[in-house]
């Protein structure tokens, strides 16, 4: 490996590095990801999924509401992109003779 | 890979372990309500048990389970039935994939939402399973004898 690359290397490590330092702790109810409003002063949606998730759609597992439910168009984009993905897999590894 | 003679220890341990596999991966897809799981990740467990029996016992075996020509078929009926059901919200006045709209007797929304999840998780269960099972049939190669 060239001097160079290892230079950008430990560079890009650095910057990490730095930026885990600075993540919110584990459960940390003061995060702004964990705050009933956002920084921006508008209500965040964590919040209204954690309050609402059982009442909204009788299932007590909030991840399975928000991925299959709230959020339901991106689970659909993601299986579109799995199938995507697997048939253009087919159409590469078919051998045409 | 064709010529390859079957271990007996391997065939009956993949016939012993594919059955357990593929219980597990309904269980994580069907209790995904309460637990961590769900479609994407008892999809990938039903495809390892697709691709175990392939491996150990050969495509001769592994088309009992799943043909060579149903992977991209049962896929893509998936992915369907995901998309029937945002379309069945959709169609029926509501936002596409708004479950609780859905016009169904019997049903409070909440409940509906809650079925139409399992309906969703089962969908995409159905086409991840099927695409990775298609894939590594076609990485095998064909062998023209379906």
């Amino acid at each position: 490996m060239k001097f160079r690359h290892a230079l950008v290397l430990a560079g890009l490590a650095a910057v990490l590095l730095y930026a885990v330092g600075h993540l919110p702790g584990r459960g940390d109810p003061s995060a702004p990801a964990h705050r009933r409003t956002s920084p921006a002063g508008t209500p965040g949606a964590g919040t209204y999924y954690l309050e609402h998730a059982l009442e909204d759609a009788a299932t007590p597992n909030v991840v399975t509401v928000v991925l299959a439910d709230y959020r339901s168009v991106d689970t659909l984009g993601e299986t579109l992109v799995v199938f995507t993905g697997g048939i253009a897999c087919l159409l590469i590894l078919r051998r045409r003779s | 890979m064709r010529e390859t003679s079957r271990s007996l220890v391997v065939v009956l341990a993949a016939r012993g372990l594919a059955p357990v596999i593929q219980l597990f991966a309904l269980y994580v897809v069907f209790h995904g309500h309460y637990s961590p799981g769900g479609g994407f990740q008892g999809g990938v467990l039903l495809a390892a048990a697709f691709v175990l029996v392939r491996l150990a016992g050969g495509y001769e075996t592994g088309r009992h389970q799943i043909t060579r020509r149903a992977g991209p078929l049962l896929g893509a009926a998936g992915v369907l039935l995901f998309a029937a059901v945002g379309a069945a919200a959709f169609l029926t006045g509501g936002n596409l994939l708004d479950h609780g709209r859905v016009p169904v007797p019997g049903f409070a929304p909440a409940e509906l939402r809650s079925v139409m999840i399992l309906v969703i998780e089962v969908g995409v269960a159905i086409a991840v399973a099927a695409v990775l099972t298609a894939i590594y049939d076609e990485l095998l190669g064909s062998e023209d004898d379906d």
